[in-house]
């Protein structure tokens, strides 16, 4: 068996979730090659060619391959997929854009998001935000498979892959790169972060996240948010975590003025340890809490703050 | 411009589920069903365009069992003109649903086809994707905004840290994200009106399109119960636990 994992980037440097995807290469096994492309990414490759597992990183640097869009990328796929048995990328907004149009090229199924490898064909993945867990097996010739990063630890950085050029370069006239909007942030991305602390709508407004601040300096945390929170226009998109959001599973998530629906769980409810914040004792959020807190967020929070 | 659009009859996102007692599949006798929370979105979509006299006409299509004829009158109701309904009762995944789409991409020759970013109920997020590679047209997915500008189509898209803004040809697919719109509710005199609206049925073998997938569902299971912990009843509590139990701080 031969394994490809596409890169996740972020700005142009090797992603976090990366190792993770790595580290379920490594359980389905066989060599694991990761393709790094887009434009100016040798960084990245150098990165990539230290996590532990990889037998070589191939590149593709050219202009066409630049911002990730869809089209290129998934023809780049398409075109280096025949030499392996299985693809994975993370189930990142990258890895969710690219894979599927490489699966459907190559006339095969993709398995979506899988949090388990029970064998090089059977694989468990979340269903239904996570209230049921399913085993799928693929009698398909290629595998076309997004992991879910928080569903297996990150390899470490002890290996040195060779790294070598590709040199296939694909047409794209059907799209172009406008402009990106990205949050500018010294915190930890949400996806990797050892604690999370998250807002609802108990937090009343925009202004009030400042709250979460203080506190998420202290415990070196990254601040995400619910639904509600980003659909009142409290906080932007890319804060959220839920169903549709970010998954996150970090050793401490505080959940602060979320009640917890199950679309919000479904992004938090495999942290190792859960606490929640909420003036209304009967908020669901307790029932997958370890450590609730019934009160006024607004008397707690600057408590909390000043006694950690 | 004729703009087509996707809808899937799923479980109702507010129905708690149960998984089998045979750990076959997930138990949907007698549970609510509903049209899948992003093709709501995508349909409202679709219908402001028709508004704003970009769209020409609004075909809604869907593949399923004769009872997703219910979330096709619906998309009626809430303003598309006609209704394509390609009835099957097998479980069709991403790749045959993606395929039947790129057949009636083909009959339609839409400008615009506009399908929800994922499904509720299998979260697996690939058919927009897999109709865009399929009928070789250009994709805008997890959109929260679309502007039709001229012969382009400028999407905005929601990605991890941010937002990207992209320009696609058209025709182009797009799938949306929670934020694009938020959708109408269908009023009576228009759900009444729907029922007049015409609705094509067609079956898979009509496009000569293989339903059965090379993936097997072998067990669906619950997650494993996570308990609710204690109560504690101040800061200084809570910071204690945190430290000397949990060992997390």
């Amino acid at each position: 068996m031969s394994i490809l994992v596409l890169a996740d980037l972020h700005e142009g440097q090797l992603a976090g979730a990366t190792a993770h995807v790595i580290a379920a290469a490594k359980q389905i096994g066989g060599d694991i090659d990761v393709l790094v492309a887009g434009e100016g990414v040798q960084a990245a490759a150098d990165a990539a060619a230290k996590l532990d597992g990889v037998n070589k990183v191939r590149v593709a640097d050219n202009a066409v391959y630049a911002h990730q869009l869809a089209e290129p990328l998934g023809a780049l796929l398409v075109e280096l997929a025949d030499d392996y048995s299985h693809v994975l990328a993370s189930a990142s907004t990258t890895g969710k854009n690219m894979l599927p149009r490489l699966a459907a090229l190559k006339d095969v199924s993709q398995l979506s998001d899988i949090i388990a490898v029970d064998s090089a064909d059977t694989f468990k993945r979340p269903i239904y935000a996570g209230n049921a867990i399913a085993t799928v097996k693929s009698d398909d010739a290629l595998k076309v498979i997004t992991v879910r990063a928080t569903g297996f630890d990150a390899v470490d950085e002890s290996g040195s892959a060779s790294i070598e050029a590709v040199d296939v370069v694909v047409e794209n006239s059907q799209s172009s790169f406008v402009k990106e909007e990205l949050a500018q942030s010294d915190r930890p991305e949400l996806g990797g972060a050892k604690v999370v602390i998250s807002g609802g709508r108990g937090m009343g407004n925009g202004e009030n996240f400042k709250l979460l601040d203080g506190i998420a300096d202290k415990l070196g945390a990254a601040i995400g948010a619910s639904r509600a929170a980003v659909d009142a226009g409290f906080v932007p998109n890319d804060m959220q975590v839920g169903q549709t959001g970010k998954i996150v599973a970090p050793e401490l998530y505080i959940a602060v003025g979320i009640s917890g629906a199950i679309q919000h769980l479904a992004g938090m409810k495999d942290s190792k340890v859960i606490v929640a914040i909420n003036k209304d004792d009967d908020a669901p959020i307790f029932q997958v809490a370890d450590y609730g807190l019934v009160g006024d967020l607004f008397e707690i929070l600057p408590e909390l703050e000043s006694k950690l | 411009m004729k703009v087509l659009v996707a809808v899937k009859r799923v479980i109702d996102y507010n129905v708690k589920i149960r998984v089998k007692a045979d750990h076959s599949d997930v138990d949907l006798t007698n549970v609510k069903m509903a049209m899948n929370p992003f093709c709501e979105i995508a349909v409202e979509e679709a219908v402001r365009l028709k508004e704003k006299g970009v769209a020409t006409e609004v075909v809604a299509v869907s593949v399923g069992p004769k009872a997703a004829q219910e979330q096709l009158r619906t998309s009626l109701a809430l303003g598309a003109d006609r209704a394509i309904h390609i009835e099957t009762d097998e479980r069709v995944e991403s790749l045959a649903v993606a395929k039947l789409l790129a057949n009636v991409v083909d009959e339609e020759q839409p400008g615009l086809v506009i399908l929800g970013k994922q499904a509720i109920d299998t979260d697996n997020n690939q058919t927009g994707q897999m109709l865009a590679a399929l009928t070789n047209l250009p994709q805008g997915t997890f959109a929260s905004e679309v502007v039709v500008d001229g012969d382009k189509l400028h999407v905005t898209r929601e990605i991890d840290g941010g937002l990207q803004t992209i320009a696609l040809t058209l025709p182009a697919i797009v799938t949306t994200d929670l934020r694009l719109n938020e959708p109408r509710y269908a009023k009576l005199p228009d759900i009444m009106k729907a029922k007049k609206k015409p609705m094509d049925v067609r079956t898979p073998a009509d496009f000569g399109v293989e339903v059965a997938s090379k993936v097997s569902l072998l067990k669906v299971e619950s997650p494993a119960e996570r308990k609710g912990g204690v109560k504690v009843a101040s800061v200084d509590e809570l910071i204690d636990k945190l430290k000397n139990e949990a060992k997390v701080l």
